[in-house]
């Protein structure tokens, strides 16, 4: 093959199947291995034993951040930049500046969780190997695929290929870097 | 399983299942993605999109107009004046605001609380939301007596070495309704992101691959991939929802910070979010009443979808009703004479008329939704959910004008009465509104593809190891 | 403005369709209905044929006005002119100098100190030193000054509408002189208004010695008459009486409106407030009168009455206190008042109105005599105003005119045309005349029957004298040459002398050589200048002796078939005079609350009776007369009693003038000239929408207003206080006190002092560049003013108790407006101020809308002209003109506290007590407003702070206001006493 191979693909008719298969290659002692699917399968997170616990920890953070700033904010100008007698109220209105402060908590923690997600998913990635898959559009439709990378330390073209093969795919195919 | 892992969306759809009631039986993966894609992507147009889009962009065409003329002329071409410094512009505000409430609500909210028959309508109802903000947004931007400084409310460094007053309200609407619009849109985004992605896989022509592709960022739906945005979705909802709730309590601030006789109660947040809900709900009810008929959609906005609504609608209503009688008790209970008067004043001033239509309407109206008869009548739920929002802008009219006329000194009471170019910009806006829902039908998928496949039966994994 | 209310939206249209806006426009100009075109036609001397429109000769006009204005600004009078009280008298730029001078009011001076900015008139104050000011003013002396810079004002002499010069005017006269002098002047006929300058009197009389024939006719729409009449009735020769309230414990006013207007009104007002402010030796004034006043509004006991019964009511009187033959009677009220008049033997004083006939006022000076109060509290001196020659009456002249007799007529000032008897048809008389020559302000209806139209100098480019009520003359002075080039009286009499080159100044000083007290005449002249009156120049009192029983003059009409009419002055556009005056026009009518209107003005019951309402349209007809208006409820009216103000309806004489409410002069004919009967009133179906600055007319049961007796007061000092709703303690708020600067600004309204005459409207507008706004824009509730005048009713709908309330901003120590304006535009100085910074403001209107006493006012379109400008000229450089989309309100007069503080600095030195007069305070007749440094005790107005009288409104409210109000005092005869004050009612 001209192009140097990404990894093996399987093709799946239902849910339930790749699931199955999932946790079967990892058994198996396959480390670089990822599913695709048209909509969140639960059990399938388990099967490939995915634990990523980084994202809440991003959002927290940025909400503090946002909190801080918006006290802030409200603080520096009011007490410090320039002070205003505003009817008759002390220049550091808490009270006051509780309503912004909120607001800006839940608009960094927003955006700290969307921006978060996606550089974590390395998204946008307008190209990716697995595109190559013949079929592999039908991955938002209907099909599901498992995918098994050539990097993987335990991954031989032949032996692998004949090992998703006894998974009961619809189809293997090699996918092209 | 690990408990920590934020349950996805598969285990709604194991509670929706078999014969899930949200939607009709006999779809498969393939039958359903192709039905609710082909509707963005499919060439031809219903004929009923062309006349709606067609009267929201003439409707549009007469907001700019009426705003041209305002910008030209100056604020006093509305019929605001003292002691009535506040009019529809207000009253308009308040009323897209509340209306804007439903969406986020649906999309956040229902999701924490896992009410699987959410997944069809909320992403229209985002959509609503984003909408209604927009349309929101317009009125607090033009009420300004000179609009061109508007952005002196946004705190940026400047060379007068001014700033907003925090302790204002109009700046924490200034900072909750563009947090709220922000965060709505971002949390509409990413629930299109997947769809985006069917989208760009089944397009034929090369520009809706290039717009799909964009926009889907190459989500490819890798099971990582899937965990975090699941991950994403619960922590935004989670977000959006205290939001929501603060966003029409920051609105009522306007007033309850205030000390107008009808606008100093506490009662306000709590009624002012009930009231947002009600009108959110009796606005998605009024748009996906005639939707699922245009596109055929009963299979997935079906009538359990609307006995939900209804509900929710009934139940609202009775809090905003409660909201009424707590503000006439206080009043009378307060013993304090402008607020006894301004509730004399409802009931018998000038204005009279006007509150005991709003009474009909948020009161009377929606007690039909007791019976089941009338919330499975597609038709009388329209008039109902009709009626509703017209008492809802009733509601604000109420607050804003009514109390402003006669406050304190009775001899700076005055009346008011919208003119003309009230109601076209009133009327506009909900052209623009239309315009955009209409554009937004057309290109984008209107109903969660993904998590409708979540509800169809073949979606279940079973637990069991063989 | 009939079609007023359905003609809005197009009217809207239309004004967007003009670029910028007019300084004050009429839905007519507006709509360019076809008598308005017309209108312009005429005023503008243009064919009718002309292809020129509308717009052209605005333009053309805008730019006349614009050479005129901007020569006036730099031009100073060539004579040498003396500054009041500061020194260096060469003007410093930045800094005003003050210049004693009179305003004329139906002839009569009440002495002004006009403030000149750079060689341009700019405020008006009151004189100190002058008998009628005291350094108080009313509405038309604060006004006036408006009318210098009016756009309108005819700009050009003119014969036949060709613009000529001064010398072919004189010419002209030469001729005319030359055609009289056969005749010894038989055709020669001087027509002028009540006249009391001496220099003008020896003028005329100079010329008619020349020309003994010439008559000298003096007309005065709103003449003092049926006063001197009256005293002739009395004493046998035409007298004015000089009532001191001040001196007086008990004071009867038959109809006389000494609190809301006359020659001498701030200084009457002064005095009576005076005698009001505490509850021992407070006065008590009876009022009867057929239509409500301000001194009715102000009495402590009224009775509406209808003319006739006023005068039953005086014979009753009389006859109860020992005068007068017919025998005593009447019912309670008559014998309550008389008990108390002679109670107060010496120490009382009945005063009658002008619109009263000559048998009341006999019957009031005989009240005065048999009750000793001749001489103690009221004198009689010879009449300021009685000018012409013995016997030529007005009615006489116009007989002289119709029958051809008279071959020259020279109108000087005034405007007969419109405001004569109308069943002397003047106009046409008129069309017999063989030269007519009018001098006038404005090209008004007479100047478009004259030949020639001289356009005449306003009094403050002019070179005068004229004598005050008492007789205490003021020597007028110019602040500014003439800018268009206008004449004055003197100089226009001075054309038929033998000296017709003459100028005004050296007419008037030439005049007064050797008549000035002391010995050096230059310096008596400067000092005359520089005080603003002649010293001593006042009358001696006379002696009297009132007849034992005055013979029956001409009576009151009984009340006849049908309605009784009432003819009354405007109270803000006067005669007509100030018809063309956009702040009078826009400044609400005391007690109707009425702007850019005059009204039928019905009492609630018998408008019940007839079935019409407020806003009705009706036909008033008087015989075969007629005229339409609009009704206007007004409770406090005497039944079956309709008043209509004369002064509007203006056919010529300015766009503002032009078209405002209706005419009702053709309704005044020589035997119905105050009052008739056998009034026909016949509703139309048409209704016309009125402007009023106030609906609702009720307090709710709510407190604003406090009043209380003065005995109640004595008793309990904590009446006031009680009054209220509970007021919070001192911890009505959760927040420390901010600290205050040096200075803590505060203001004390009395209540009891206020009369509610406006002073201090005009004044705040004319200080602070409030604009003029429109009819259109105060039906929508969009007045500008920044100190309005509320007014309730208490009590009885037909004979209710009036409170006034002038209400401006409070500057609150808490002030809720500041704490929700996103954008820090309204913010606290440290002196107290409640500051409005009109650059900061975006205009959200959330300010207005927390305010909780609606003192907020807001800029909906381009109120102020920046067009114009001439009127740039009257505008105050210190107050910024504030322009679209901003809010404003009172600032305290601001600019005044500061140039107050720049002196202070300069002399290293705190402000003094009493240093910072702020513009509404310098105008109140009244004293009845006090502003000073509130942290210091020994200030005046921490004083009155003090007082058990003193409460906040709303104070409720945790505002802590910085104005305060202190409660008005009544002083109620005890026999009189009815019990406890009938419930609240609302108005029509």
């Amino acid at each position: 093959m001209t192009a140097p191979l990404y990894g093996l693909m399987a093709e799946f008719e239902n849910p339930q199947d790749l699931v199955e298969a999932a946790r079967r290659t990892r058994e198996a002692g396959y480390t670089k291995i990822d599913a695709y699917s048209p909509y969140p399968i639960e059990a399938l997170t388990e099967a490939l034993d995915i634990h990523d616990r980084k994202l809440p920890a991003v959002v927290l953070g940025g909400g503090l951040l946002g909190g801080l700033c918006g006290y802030a904010l409200c603080y520096w100008t009011s007490v410090m930049a320039y002070p205003l007698n505003v009817g008759g109220k002390p220049y550091h209105s808490a009270p006051a500046f509780i309503v912004p402060t909120f607001e800006t908590t839940i608009l960094f923690a927003a955006f700290a969780a969307v921006l978060g997600m996606l550089a974590l998913n390395g998204l946008p990635m307008p190209y990716h190997p697995v595109f190559n898959a013949p079929r592999f559009a039908l991955a938002s439709r209907d099909r599901f695929f498992l995918c098994i990378e050539a990097k993987d330390p335990k991954f031989d073209h032949d032996e692998t290929w004949a090992f998703l093969t006894k998974l009961g795919p619809r189809v293997v195919m090699d996918v092209e870097e | 399983m690990n408990d920590e892992t934020p349950a996805p969306l598969a285990e709604t759809a194991r509670a929706a299942r078999p014969g899930s009631p949200f939607l009709a039986p006999g779809y498969t993966f393939t039958t359903l993605t192709d039905k609710l894609a082909s509707i963005a992507l499919s060439r031809r147009t219903p004929k009923a999109w062309f006349f709606g889009a067609a009267v929201g962009f003439a409707l549009t065409m007469m907001l700019l107009f009426a705003v041209t003329w305002l910008l030209f002329r100056g604020i006093g071409i509305w019929g605001v004046n003292q002691p009535v410094g506040w009019g529809f512009e207000i009253v308009n505000f308040v009323w897209w605001i509340g209306i804007g409430h439903a969406g986020t609500l649906i999309s956040a909210i229902l999701l924490l609380l896992r009410q699987p028959w959410r997944n069809s309508i909320n992403r229209f109802a985002e959509a609503m939301t984003i909408f209604a903000v927009a349309c929101a947004g317009l009125y607090p931007a033009l009420h300004t007596g000179r609009p061109w400084l508007d952005y002196w409310l946004i705190p940026y460094p400047n060379t007068m070495g001014m700033w907003p007053n925090f302790r204002s309200p109009l700046i924490w609407d200034v900072f909750a309704v563009s947090t709220y619009a922000t965060v709505s849109a971002l949390f509409w985004y990413v629930g299109m992101i997947p769809d985006l992605a069917t989208l760009r896989d089944r397009a034929k022509k090369l520009w809706a691959k290039i717009l799909y592709g964009g926009l889907a960022m190459g989500w490819r739906g890798s099971a990582r991939h899937w965990h975090r945005y699941e991950t994403a979705s619960l922590l935004l909802a989670g977000l959006a929802t205290p939001l929501v709730l603060s966003v029409h309590t920051v609105v009522s601030f306007d007033f309850a910070a205030g000390i107008v006789p009808g606008w100093h109660a506490t009662i306000f947040p709590p009624y002012f979010v009930a009231g947002a809900i009600y009108a959110g709900f009796a606005m998605v009810l009024t748009l996906a009443i005639p939707l699922r008929k245009i596109y055929g959609l009963q299979d997935f906005i079906t009538l359990k979808h609307m006995d939900n609504m209804a509900k929710i609608l009934l139940a609202t209503g009775l809090i905003v009703g409660y909201g009424y009688v707590v503000e006439a008790f206080m009043a009378f209970y307060s013993g304090n004479t402008y607020e006894r008067f301004m509730i004399w004043n409802r009931l018998h001033g000038p204005y009279k008329h006007m509150y005991w239509a709003l009474l009909f309407c948020n009161l009377v109206g929606p007690q039909a939704l007791w019976f089941r008869k009338v919330r499975r009548n597609v038709p009388a739920l329209f008039v109902v959910a009709m009626i509703v929002s017209v008492g809802m802008w009733l509601e604000r009219y109420i607050i804003v004008v009514v109390s402003l006329s006669r406050d304190f000194l009775p001899s700076s009471w005055g009346l008011y009465s919208g003119t003309i170019f009230d109601w076209m910009t009133y009327i506009g806006s909900i052209g623009l509104f239309i315009a955009l829902l209409f554009l937004f039908i057309r290109i984008l998928p209107m109903i969660s593809i993904f998590e409708m496949r979540a509800l169809l039966p073949e979606a279940k994994v079973s637990e069991e190891e063989p | 403005m009939s079609d007023g209310r359905i003609s809005i939206a197009e009217a809207r249209s239309r004004l967007a369709a003009l670029r910028g806006r007019e300084y004050w426009r009429s839905l007519e100009e507006l709509l360019e209905t076809e008598d308005f075109r017309e209108h312009l036609h005429r005023e503008f001397r243009v064919p009718i044929d002309s292809g020129m429109d509308r717009r052209e000769l605005l333009t053309l006009m805008g730019a006349s006005i614009a050479l005129a204005g901007l020569t006036g600004c730099v031009r100073q009078p060539t004579e040498k002119v003396f500054p009041y009280v500061k020194a260096p008298e060469e003007i410093v730029p930045g800094d005003t100098l003050q210049y004693a001078t009179a305003h004329i009011h139906g002839g009569y001076a009440r002495g002004i100190l006009a403030e000149s900015y750079e060689g341009r008139p700019i405020k008006i104050e009151g004189n100190a030193l002058h008998p009628a000011s005291l350094g108080g003013t009313d509405v038309f002396m604060q006004a006036f000054i408006l009318n210098l810079y009016d756009p309108d004002r005819s700009q050009a002499m003119t014969e036949r509408g060709e613009i000529r010069p001064w010398s072919s005017f004189l010419a002209a006269a030469r001729l005319a002189l030359e055609k009289e002098r056969p005749g010894r002047g038989a055709g020669l006929r001087f027509l002028t208004g009540a006249v009391t300058s001496p220099t003008l009197k020896s003028q005329l009389s100079a010329v008619l010695a020349a020309f003994p024939d010439a008559k000298w006719v003096s007309w005065e729409p709103v003449g003092r008459e049926n006063v001197l009449e009256g005293a002739r009735l009395a004493f046998g020769e035409r007298l004015e009486p000089q009532p001191a309230f001040e001196k007086a414990d008990v004071i009867l006013s038959l109809e006389s409106d000494f609190l809301g207007s006359g020659p001498a009104m701030p200084r009457t007002v002064r005095d009576f407030a005076s005698r009001r402010r505490e509850p021992d030796g407070i006065n008590r004034l009876y009022v009867v009168e057929s239509t409500p006043t301000l001194t009715g509004a102000r009495a402590d006991h009224r009775r509406p009455m209808t003319p006739a019964q006023i005068e039953e009511f005086a014979r009753a009187v009389a006859a109860a206190v020992g005068a007068g033959t017919a025998s005593a009677g009447g019912d309670a009220f008559v014998s309550a008042v008389a008990e108390d008049l002679k109670a107060h033997r010496g120490t009382s004083v009945v005063v009658a109105g002008e619109s009263q006939p000559p048998s009341v006022h006999a019957l009031a000076h005989a009240i005065n005599g048999s009750l000793g109060n001749t001489g103690k509290t009221v004198t009689h001196t010879e009449p300021a105003a009685d000018g012409g020659s013995p016997g030529a009456t007005f009615a006489a002249l116009v007989e002289d005119m119709r029958a051809g007799r008279v071959s020259t007529l020279v109108i000087v000032g005034g405007n007969p045309v419109f405001d004569a008897p109308a069943d002397l048809a003047f106009a046409e008389a008129m069309s017999k005349v063989g030269l007519r020559i009018h001098l006038g302000l404005y090209e008004d209806e007479t100047s478009r029957l004259c030949h020639w139209h001289i356009n005449a100098a306003h009094p403050l480019e002019s070179w005068s004298d004229a004598r005050a009520l008492d007789g205490t003359v003021t020597i007028l002075q110019p602040l500014i040459a003439p800018l268009f080039a206008g004449k004055t009286a003197h100089e226009l009499v001075g054309a038929f002398s033998d000296q017709p080159e003459k100028s005004g100044h050296d007419i008037v000083k030439e005049y007064w050589k050797g008549k000035l007290p002391g010995g050096d005449f230059e310096a008596a002249w400067r000092k005359a200048l520089h005080d603003g009156v002649v010293e001593g120049s006042a009358f001696p009192a006379k002696s009297v002796s009132a007849r034992p029983a005055p013979p029956p003059g001409t009576r009151n009409p009984e009340p006849g078939t049908g309605l009784t009419l009432l003819l009354r002055p405007d109270p803000t556009v006067w005669d007509g005079t100030y018809a063309n005056n956009g702040w009078l026009q826009e400044l609400a009518k005391p007690l109707t609350k009425l702007t850019w209107e005059s009204a039928a003005l019905i009492a609630p019951a018998t408008a019940q009776k007839l079935g019409v309402t407020t806003e009705d349209i009706v036909e008033l007809s008087l015989g075969n007369r007629k005229i339409t208006a609009p009704v206007w409820v007004l409770p406090g009216q005497a039944p079956d009693c309709v008043t209509v103000h004369f002064g509007n309806g203006r056919t010529l004489g300015g766009r503002v003038a032009y078209g405002k409410g209706y005419d009702a002069y053709p309704l005044r004919t020589s035997d119905a000239f105050w009052a008739a009967s056998g009034l026909q009133i016949r509703k139309t179906l048409r209704r016309e929408a009125l402007a009023t600055t106030q609906h609702h007319w009720s307090m709710e049961g709510r407190d604003p207003v406090r009043a209380v007796s003065a005995a109640a007061y004595r008793e309990d000092p904590e009446v006031v206080a009680k009054m209220g709703e509970e007021a919070l303690g001192p911890h009505d708020s959760l927040y420390p006190r901010m600290p205050t600067g040096s200075y803590a600004w505060g203001m004390s309204i009395d209540l009891s002092s206020c009369v509610g005459c406006n002073a201090c409207v005009i004044a705040c507008q004319s200080e602070n560049n409030v604009p003029v706004v429109g009819k259109d824009q105060v039906a929508r509730g969009r007045a500008m003013q920044w100190i309005r005048i509320d007014r309730y009713y208490h009590g009885d709908l037909e004979d209710p108790e009036t409170l006034h309330q002038p209400v401006t901003c409070m500057h609150c120590e808490n002030a809720p407006c500041e704490v929700v304006c996103p954008v820090n535009a309204t913010v606290h100085s440290a002196e107290g101020l409640n500051q409005m910074v009109y650059n900061r403001c975006v205009g959200t209107r959330y300010c207005s809308n927390n305010c909780p006493y609606k003192v907020r006012r807001f800029n909906f379109f381009l109120y102020s002209d920046f067009k114009t400008e001439i009127l740039k000229m009257v505008r105050n450089p210190e107050v910024t003109v504030r322009s679209r989309g901003v809010m404003e309100k009172c600032s305290y007069c601001v600019q005044r506290i500061n140039r107050a503080r720049y002196v202070a600095e300069r002399e290293n030195r705190p402000i003094k007590d009493g240093e910072i007069v702020t513009a509404c305070q310098q105008a109140c007749p009244a004293q009845a407003i006090t502003f000073g440094n509130i942290d210091d005790p020994q200030s005046v107005v921490s004083k009155l702070r003090a007082e058990k009288r003193t409460y906040g409104v709303l104070t409720e409210l945790g505002t802590r206001p910085r104005t305060t109000y202190l409660a008005s005092l009544s002083n109620k005869n005890a026999a009189l006493a009815a019990g406890a004050p009938a419930e609240e009612k609302k108005g029509a």
